[in-house]
């Protein structure tokens, strides 16, 4: 592999990664802060996509869509958490577990009954369909860059929002002690009304950004929640850095063993997790087991 | 001590008799979906073994089911016929293999690592079989003939024949309920049942809990393999579906609509679980969708599961409010 190559298979490390991240941050915010266990996730990613493609058809724009499209996919995780993921709070991880699979196998058809099972593709828009020449023959497209430089852009905001606001301050009470945080009279519901939804927000726009790439199909979002799993299992569940972190392994662990051991390029992945588990059985920043 | 009382002894013995008693009255499509649901019940038999009396909440249960089919379609793959004495040994043995290392790693955790960590070793199963060619891929492998009872020319017990199949099963899932009650009763069984009420003071008593819940996987996984083998002679097809996540999640929802910590609930789950899915098929263009929604609905308001049904009702006459039954009886 020269060096040209190299770089191109290193930047779609970087961008699956920060895809990755967008999707985990909001699977180990939702666990850190609430403790629940939510399988649905990757629907949500699933539903960003196929609502990013559907509204493309009326407004014939990647921006307005997904501008449309993440405030009804956080109403969407809202009505959720309201209905179904609220009465689980007090039981058991396993029916959190069952429940949410449940609501997969739901959200799965209503994708089918909705949109049936065809592949689709959203356009990459005109500003950004251009290529960046590396060598006279190997080019790399432009809207891979943007969708790192937004990701970063968003990872910033999260890090501001949970670091710096009052929001972000009770966020991380409410993760460390939920009783202390109500005794001070928060209405911890509220807080994790909003985070459910930011979560299902993040995820939903992940799948929106990266429609162009990855084309719409049916099943993405399993796929990527299986993955978000193992990023979250690497950095230490709860852990918004550690998320980042095991984004990036996993982006590269992947992009690289498509490249170098083809066959065998999934389990990869999954290599990488057992080595570190193996190393750091609580994940890179994982405080003790719950 | 793990023990059922008088009159559920009387029903399951009463449902068991019925089970040997059906096989002339079913029919090749019904003979075949009550074969498979006792397979199923094997299965969730051993993830309760797990879940409702070790308290590992094990989320790649399905891998063990379907490596074991796969190592049957493996060396079927070029023989005419083939001794069940070495063949199922060799896939018990594998099946035991594969759990004592994913065990090894998963044990050491708890919690929600531990429901994580089985997943991820399951889709990396999964996706060993998924992508290997050699084995089919996706398709997963056909395998076309059984191994066999016989030895020389005398063969006690045909497998091919549906009728003998079904008693061969049935058999088999007697023996599994009988086994895992005597383990359960067994000093072993009373150490992983007290590790699931409180691990602490099990240790504190001066047992090495994360051995004991070693063992306790190896056991559920074989028998899970064991499920799996039959499963694969059953439908002569193996494919990486067997092993997949959604396969771990519907045997967890089996033993939790069955009655988790019961033995004899995810049976009844693995029937009740089969029967609606049968019957959603025929009523429904999205059974999917039903049977994702009857899941919500079994977690939010039956999470005693069908064993624990007579206590909630007999709880429900008395009008008390119902325990929030999070954790099992």
């Amino acid at each position: 592999m020269d060096f040209t190559s190299f770089l191109i298979q290193l930047l779609n490390s970087v961008q699956y990664g920060f895809l990755l991240f967008l999707v985990a941050s909001g699977l180990t915010l939702v666990f850190g802060i609430m403790g629940i266990i939510n399988l649905a996730h990757g629907a949500f990613y699933m539903f960003g996509a196929y609502i990013v493609w559907w509204l493309f058809g009326f407004t014939e724009s990647l921006t307005l869509s997904i501008l449309l499209g993440v405030p009804l996919i956080m109403l969407l995780g809202l009505a959720i958490e309201r209905l179904a993921i609220a009465h689980l709070y007090q039981r058991d991880h396993l029916y959190q577990v069952l429940l949410t699979f449940g609501m997969i196998l739901v959200l799965n058809e209503c994708q089918k009954i909705f949109w049936g099972t065809d592949f689709y593709s959203v356009p990459v828009p005109e500003v950004l369909s251009g290529s960046i020449p590396l060598t006279e023959n190997q080019v790399y497209p432009v809207y891979r860059v943007f969708i790192s430089i937004v990701c970063m852009l968003i990872a910033a905001g999260m890090y501001l929002l949970i670091q710096k606001t009052r929001l972000g301050m009770t966020i991380r009470a409410g993760a460390s002690n939920r009783e202390m945080v109500q005794a001070l009279g928060v209405n911890i519901n509220w807080v994790f009304a909003v985070v459910f939804s930011l979560g299902a927000g993040l995820a939903g726009f992940a799948g929106m950004i990266g429609a162009p790439v990855s084309s719409v199909y049916p099943g993405m979002g399993d796929q990527i929640l299986i993955i978000s799993f193992v990023v979250v299992v690497i950095g230490g569940i709860g852990s918004i850095k550690g998320a980042f972190i095991g984004a990036m392994l996993i982006g590269l662990a992947d992009t690289f063993g498509k490249v170098l051991v083809p066959d065998f390029a999934s389990m990869a992945v999954y290599a990488t997790m057992a080595v570190i588990l193996l190393w750091r059985p609580q994940g890179l920043f994982g405080q003790s087991a719950h | 001590m793990f023990r059922t009382s008088l009159t559920t002894n009387l029903i399951l013995i009463g449902l068991l008799v019925v089970l040997a008693a059906l096989p002339p009255f079913l029919g090749i499509y019904y003979g075949n979906l009550v074969t498979r649901l006792m397979i199923l019940g094997i299965f969730a038999m051993s993830l309760d073994l797990l879940i409702g009396f070790t308290g590992l909440v094990s989320f790649g249960h399905a891998a063990f089911f379907g490596l074991s089919g796969y190592i049957l379609g493996i060396l079927m793959m070029d023989t005419e016929t083939a001794s069940i004495y070495w063949v199922l040994p060799a896939c018990l043995g594998v099946t035991a293999l594969a759990s004592l290392v994913i065990g090894w790693f998963s044990v050491r955790t708890s919690g929600i690592y531990f429901i994580m960590i089985t997943l991820a070793f399951a889709q990396m199963l999964f996706y060993f079989f998924n992508e290997n060619t050699a084995l089919g891929g996706s398709d997963g492998m056909f395998i076309f003939a059984k191994p066999t009872l016989a030895i020389g020319s005398w063969n006690p017990i045909d497998l091919e024949d549906h009728h003998t199949f079904y008693y061969v099963v049935l058999v088999s899932l007697i023996l599994s309920y009988l086994g895992l009650r005597r383990l359960l009763n067994a000093p072993f069984g009373q150490v992983i049942q007290g590790i699931r009420t409180n691990e602490d003071r099990t240790r504190a008593l001066g047992f090495a809990t994360r051995r004991y819940k070693l063992v306790s996987f190896i056991i559920a996984g074989t028998l899970a393999g064991f499920a799996g083998f039959l499963e694969a002679m059953h439908t002569s097809i193996i494919s990486p579906a067997h092993l997949g996540w959604h396969e771990s999640g519907n045997v967890m929802m089996t033993v939790i609509l069955g009655g988790i910590g019961t033995l004899h609930g995810p049976v009844l789950g693995a029937f009740a679980f089969g029967f609606l899915h049968d019957w959603l098929q025929d009523v429904t263009q999205h059974p999917t969708l039903y049977m994702g929604i009857f899941v919500i609905a079994v977690v939010l308001f039956l999470p005693r599961g069908i064993a624990g049904l007579p206590a909630d009702i007999a709880r429900w006459l008395r009008r008390k409010p119902p325990g929030d039954g999070g954790s099992p009886p």
